[in-house]
């Protein structure tokens, strides 16, 4: 007990600047999946609601509908190899780095989520809103930006939050592939050391406190949000 | 530009709103059976009924909340259930009052007011805040102006959501059961607020379960049962002479 205790002071003390740079790789490699969310699932939710149809078929719906899906129900280590294989097959004009393969899986699994985020906060609006807006003459364009979105954002921008802190521990899975990001920085260490409990005690620990205050401050904000 | 000459040339007594074959499924569920129906300008009518009936379904379709399956409505003229038709610019002539209010929470009482009449182009941002402000005087919420929805009571939300139509400068209102939701002390004040409405000729259809209300203020009451209007007449006819069986057992089962 006491060695571990030991290693575990030791193991920090001499690599702290690693795991605070994996750290870095991680929060960074979550912004981007969650910003590319944003945009882009934001983008998705409109596809999967848009009423384009021929005869009674909607296609852009259906097609995005699909793509939810199936990264919904597909597990993310799958899809990380699935891009990481895939992408250097079709791009072929330039030379991807590892990490570019593992973003790229990362956004397209967040934007799956996403969209179904602003989807069902979407949703959550009463349908009288709508019925009111409409009602005065507003298009559902107009409805849907002045009176639908307004209020969403309430229901979507703490559940985008935790889906941020979902990314950061989605993102370990990633460190298959060494890339650098917390996990990644594990596997560096426990190498160098020979230590397999002591690095990982250290990694879980500095997980654990990036999440549980990050939750914290959603907890926070949506009790902000559900005062006003 | 067609329209608009339609809409000038209707006089108080010609028809308004006309509604033909008019029929409504939801699933398996036949609500409309087949409504034929004229309004004419200036006329207050109320739709009662018990519940099921399709009172507030009939109500939905006249300003296309709900899409009709079979039947025209004409409004103004123009045939709504076309095609073609931008049901956006017709709506705004039809001011809707629902039963749960349906104020916009994240918007100040004036702002709730002004959003459709600046938005659609109809009035500037000034024009639009005084008429908010001679309109909440009206209903005794002028007050209340920066206020949110939150703030109001339920008999003020649907005051508010009156006002809230009007400012679009309807040529018919729409009520959807507007007390039926509310506190049973505040019934009066939002009612109150109808009637004197209704003195300023406003052709208006409202939907009720507050009979001694639509005795007093329509011109003609629809009793409708089953999916069709079983009955229609003066509130006379309908409240003191009831001819059908349906109308007779459904006043002999209300209180007012």
């Amino acid at each position: 007990m006491g060695d571990i205790i030991n290693n575990l002071i030791s193991t920090w003390q001499n690599y702290s600047h690693l795991f605070i740079q994996g750290l870095g790789i991680t929060l960074v490699l979550s912004l981007i999946s969650v910003a590319a969310g944003c945009v882009f699932g934001f983008l998705m939710m409109l596809l999967r609601r848009s009423r384009l149809s021929i005869f009674s078929f909607r296609p852009l719906s259906f097609i995005a509908g699909v793509y939810i899906e199936v990264i919904r129900g597909t597990p993310m280590l799958l899809q990380l190899y699935f891009f990481y294989f895939l992408l250097p097959e079709i791009i072929t004009f330039v030379e991807l780095s590892k990490f570019t393969c593992c973003v790229v899986a990362l956004c397209v699994n967040s934007v799956a989520y996403t969209s179904e985020i602003f989807r069902s906060g979407i949703q959550a609006v009463d349908k009288g809103q709508t019925e009111a807006a409409r009602s005065l003459g507003l298009s559902s364009t107009q409805t849907m930006i002045h009176v639908v979105l307004p209020q969403a954002v309430k229901n979507v921008l703490p559940a985008l939050c935790n889906e941020f802190i979902t990314m950061i521990k989605e993102t370990s899975l990633a460190s298959t592939f060494f890339i650098g990001d917390l996990m990644s920085v594990y596997r560096t260490v426990s190498g160098i050391l020979f230590l397999t409990i002591e690095p990982l005690i250290i990694v879980g620990i500095i997980y654990f406190i990036v999440t549980f205050f990050l939750s914290k401050g959603v907890m926070f904000l949506e009790k902000k949000l559900t005062v006003s | 530009m067609e329209q608009k000459k339609a809409f000038d040339n209707i006089k108080d007594g010609d028809e308004i709103i006309r509604v033909e074959g008019l029929e409504k499924s939801f699933g398996s569920l036949h609500v409309l059976k087949g409504i034929d129906q004229v309004i004419k300008k200036g006329e207050v009518i109320s739709v009662i009924g018990s519940s099921g009936g399709g009172k507030s379904t009939f109500l939905r379709c006249l300003n296309l909340l709900e899409t009709p399956e079979k039947g025209k409505i004409y409004f103004e003229g123009v045939d709504i259930t076309a095609k073609n038709v931008d049901i956006n610019l017709h709506r705004q002539k039809m001011g809707m009052v629902f039963q749960h209010f349906n104020v916009f929470p994240n918007m100040t009482v004036e702002s709730n007011i002004t959003l459709a009449p600046t938005l659609l182009g109809k009035k500037t941002k000034a024009e639009a805040r005084d008429m908010a402000a001679e309109l909440l005087k009206r209903v005794g919420l002028y007050e209340k102006k920066d206020a949110y929805p939150q703030q109001l009571s339920g008999g003020q939300k649907q005051r508010l959501a009156i006002v809230r139509a009007l400012a679009m400068e309807p040529d018919v209102m729409l009520f959807d059961e507007p007390t039926s939701a509310l506190d049973p002390e505040m019934v009066g004040e939002v009612l109150v607020v109808i009637k004197e409405l209704v003195k300023t000729g406003m052709t208006t259809v409202i939907v009720t379960h507050e009979m001694g209300f639509a005795k007093e203020i329509s011109d003609r009451v629809l009793f409708m049962d089953g999916g069709i209007i079983v009955e229609e007449g003066t509130p006379e006819e309908i409240f003191e002479h009831p001819e059908n069986e349906r109308t007779k057992e459904f006043l002999s089962k209300v209180l007012y």
